[in-house]
């Protein structure tokens, strides 16, 4: 692979990063609040079975026959396409995103699921005889203990969004994955090419994997002190 | 602790070299067996019944081919994304999926003579209100003067609306280097029914693509679409479709080139595209 | 939609036995991505617990890569890649070309790269679960390498490594949808090709949906029996 191409390539692929990035950030937003809405379900029965049957359906099956579902699927009924969604669904970036974000919530719920149960119920009680709200407990105690434990399985969460947004290109979005099937499809040079686009997703991940060691030393100081 | 990982890896490089001999298929094959791929899914070029069996005027078309030059044809069922690098790769001998002759596909591989006169448009929901100039004219590309003025007419009527294109096709070439600067947005599948699935559902204003699987699309559905605007033919258009042989080939091109000429002649060909589209769309070879 | 659920059935217009059969490939393709993810994911384990600096981090880069990179990507890098690949090593082995791999043999190679970095991770932290004082143990009383790798060392590092190898087969029958570009006919590619054919698209990707959770939950009740049963006999070799 001659440099000149190399460069030419990259510069045309990193155009597609802004939407990786905005569709990867969104998602896990999305995702990450839909997650949470999921657990504070649990505590009730029916709810808890929602929020089961949810998880199962969307992590027993592929993500790119759940954006197929989304984009295609839907369209088939009149009712939707006649609906005051249908701006939405219109638009295979809205589709796209709404597909991410369904999907994220049912792998971070487990995962904010284990994250919850290591909460001590001391921690809890404490903070309630201290005379704090429901909602302040949950702010200032429950999440915080929940989000550190949670961390290093919710990296890879991270990591495997970010790669899921190459899905999406499958529906027409031209992020760097679809960019990069598009120069294929002009040039045929697709070993280079496709090379050039995992150095992209390999380097964001490594990014992840990075800032999420940093951020678990800073998050629990005591655990690291010993090797000063 | 070394002993057992020495055996882990015993185990390991064991297991990868059988998987590796499964690997090596077999390459002397009968001489008289030729490969051809198609998408299964480009209709009536060639499509799947609910079967699974492969179907259309390419799969008769190649089997009538193998019966003239006494050859046995295996047609295989390959996704559009990817046909051409399959027969650069030799995975297969041809690729039989409406695979459109242009310069930039002879680079990697050859072709036999085509078996359509190619030819594509523009089709628009009829009530989409969109429209082009020009309709049921023909505009040759290789005319640089009467294509630019065709194509500016067409980028101000779509100026502001999407149009949607299966990848790596000549349309989709098409669009780009005419049309994708002058404020139209276009939209690439994967999946040829995709296009016209979207543009059914109001996604998109407009699709283009081969006139002769336009025909396929409208013969469902004439009361809801419709053509607009010219037939475009001839330099990025390319010159009709064809058998996509290996660069590299000598034996393969003769024999299709043989046959589809005796066709030609005595009329099967016709009959064929008769049976098929409804109308002829072949050339006289 | 209910009246065109016979499209789905077994008669002669019906896709059922198409998807049927997909269905079949998805499983065998899953299957022999998932064996053949656990042999190269042994390597890859044994180079990561090795001495060898070298190794060590070889091991490493491929695990960051594989695990960084959208499988997509990979499955398309070695579908259009895969073929000079296997003939370099087929020719490196010694075996006569030109090589040519199906597209069933380039899915399960592709799923199989991916999966076995993450099988990888899962058994190179039940190998360094194993109390090294059992093998020691086995060592004195004389057992060969093999004999204690297979009567130590795998039935100790077995239960720990059960959950994490479920997890992962969940992800190959996942990942197994993906395969379609490689020319394969399984489940994904077949509800494509009937949702293009019939313009059912909901009807047919439900369908295929419905395929897939098939898949995972009856194998997913598999490896809570063998987890089970594995546990069992550890709690009974405890009393």
């Amino acid at each position: 692979m001659s440099m000149d191409f190399f460069l030419t390539t990259m510069r045309q692929l990193l155009a597609g990063l802004p939407l990786t990035l905005n569709l990867g950030i969104l998602s896990l937003f999305g995702g990450g609040c839909l997650a949470l809405l999921l657990n504070l379900m649990r505590v009730t029965r029916t709810g808890n079975a929602v929020a089961s049957g949810y998880v199962f359906l969307f992590r027993g099956s592929p993500l790119l026959i759940q954006i197929f579902m989304i984009y295609y699927g839907l369209a088939t009924f009149g009712f939707v396409r006649h609906s005051f969604l249908w701006p939405f669904f219109r638009e295979p970036y809205w589709c796209g995103l709404l597909a991410l974000i369904l999907n994220d919530a049912a792998y971070t719920s487990e995962i904010l699921r284990g994250g919850l149960r290591a909460v001590p119920k001391g921690a809890v009680e404490a903070a309630r005889v201290s005379g704090m709200t429901w909602p302040t407990v949950l702010r200032r105690v429950i999440l915080p203990i929940a989000f550190r434990q949670a961390l290093p399985a919710y990296s890879s969460e991270v990591i495997s969004m970010l790669k899921a947004t190459a899905l999406v290109s499958t529906i027409t979005l031209m992020e760097v994955t679809g960019l990069a099937r598009a120069l294929v499809s002009e040039t045929w040079r697709a070993v280079e090419i496709f090379l050039c686009a995992a150095a992209i997703y390999l380097a964001l991940s490594l990014i992840v994997t990075q800032a999420t060691a940093w951020l678990e030393r800073r998050l629990s100081p005591w655990q690291f002190e010993g090797n000063r | 602790m070394t002993f057992t990982r020495k055996a882990l890896l015993t185990f390991g490089v064991a297991a990868a070299a059988f998987v590796l001999a499964g690997a090596q298929t077999t390459f002397a094959q009968d001489k008289k067996t030729y490969v051809f791929a198609t998408e299964g899914a480009y209709p009536p070029f060639n499509m799947t019944s609910p079967t699974g069996e492969l179907q259309g005027f390419e799969i008769e078309l190649i089997a009538e081919i193998a019966k003239r030059s006494g050859f046995e044809a295996k047609v295989i069922s390959q996704a559009w994304d990817g046909m051409i690098q399959g027969l650069v790769d030799g995975k297969y001998n041809g690729a039989i999926d409406a695979v459109t002759i242009t310069d930039k596909r002879k680079e990697v591989v050859n072709f036999s003579l085509p078996y359509t006169t190619g030819g594509s448009n523009f089709v628009v929901l009829k009530d989409s209100g969109t429209e082009l100039p020009g309709n049921g004219s023909n505009i040759d590309l290789a005319d640089k003067a009467a294509a630019e003025a065709a194509v500016a007419d067409i980028a101000k009527a779509l100026s502001g609306k999407t149009v949607g294109v299966q990848v790596s096709t000549i349309q989709s070439t098409f669009l780009t280097q005419y049309l994708a600067d002058k404020g139209v947005t276009i939209r690439t599948y994967q999946n040829g029914p995709d296009v016209y699935q979207d543009l059914t559902n109001g996604r998109i204003d407009a699709a283009m693509a081969a006139t002769t699987n336009i025909a396929a699309f409208l013969k469902k559905n004439a009361d809801k679409a419709a053509t607009t605007g010219p037939s475009f033919k001839g330099g990025v258009m390319g010159s009709g479709a064809a058998v996509a042989v290996q660069k590299n080939d000598t034996e393969l091109k003769p024999l299709l080139d043989k046959a589809l000429k005796s066709m030609s002649e005595d009329g099967t060909l016709s009959a064929m595209s008769q049976k098929w589209f409804g109308l002829d769309v072949t050339p006289k070879l | 939609m209910w009246a065109d659920l016979d499209l789905l059935g077994f008669g002669p217009d019906g896709w059922g036995q198409v998807l049927l059969h997909a269905a079949v490939m998805s499983l065998l393709v899953s299957l022999a991505a998932f064996a053949f993810g656990i042999v190269l994911g042994t390597l890859v384990a044994w180079a990561r617990t090795g001495r060898s600096r070298l190794l060590r981090s070889l091991a490493g880069l491929y695990t960051a890569v594989m695990r960084g990179v959208p499988d997509i990507l990979v499955i398309y890098l070695f579908y259009f890649g895969g073929r000079q690949l296997v003939t370099a090593v087929g020719t490196a082995l010694g075996f006569a070309g030109p090589f040519d791999i199906s597209g069933f043999l380039a899915g399960m190679l592709a799923i199989g790269l991916i999966s076995a970095a993450y099988q990888a991770e899962v058994l190179r932290g039940a190998y360094q679960a194993v109390p090294s004082g059992t093998i020691e143990a086995g060592r004195v009383v004389g057992m060969t390498r093999f004999t204690l790798f297979r009567r130590v060392i795998v039935p100790q590092a077995m239960v720990t490594a059960i959950p994490g190898l479920g997890n992962q087969w969940q992800s190959v029958v996942k990942e197994s949808a993906l395969v379609s570009v490689t020319g394969m006919v399984e489940i994904m590619r077949q509800v494509t090709v009937a949702a293009g054919s019939t313009q059912e698209h909901f009807l047919f990707y439900a369908a295929g949906a419905v395929l897939y959770l098939i898949i995972t939950t009856i194998s997913g009740q598999v490896f809570r029996i063998i987890e089970h049963r594995g546990l069992r006999g550890q709690l009974a070799g405890e009393r």
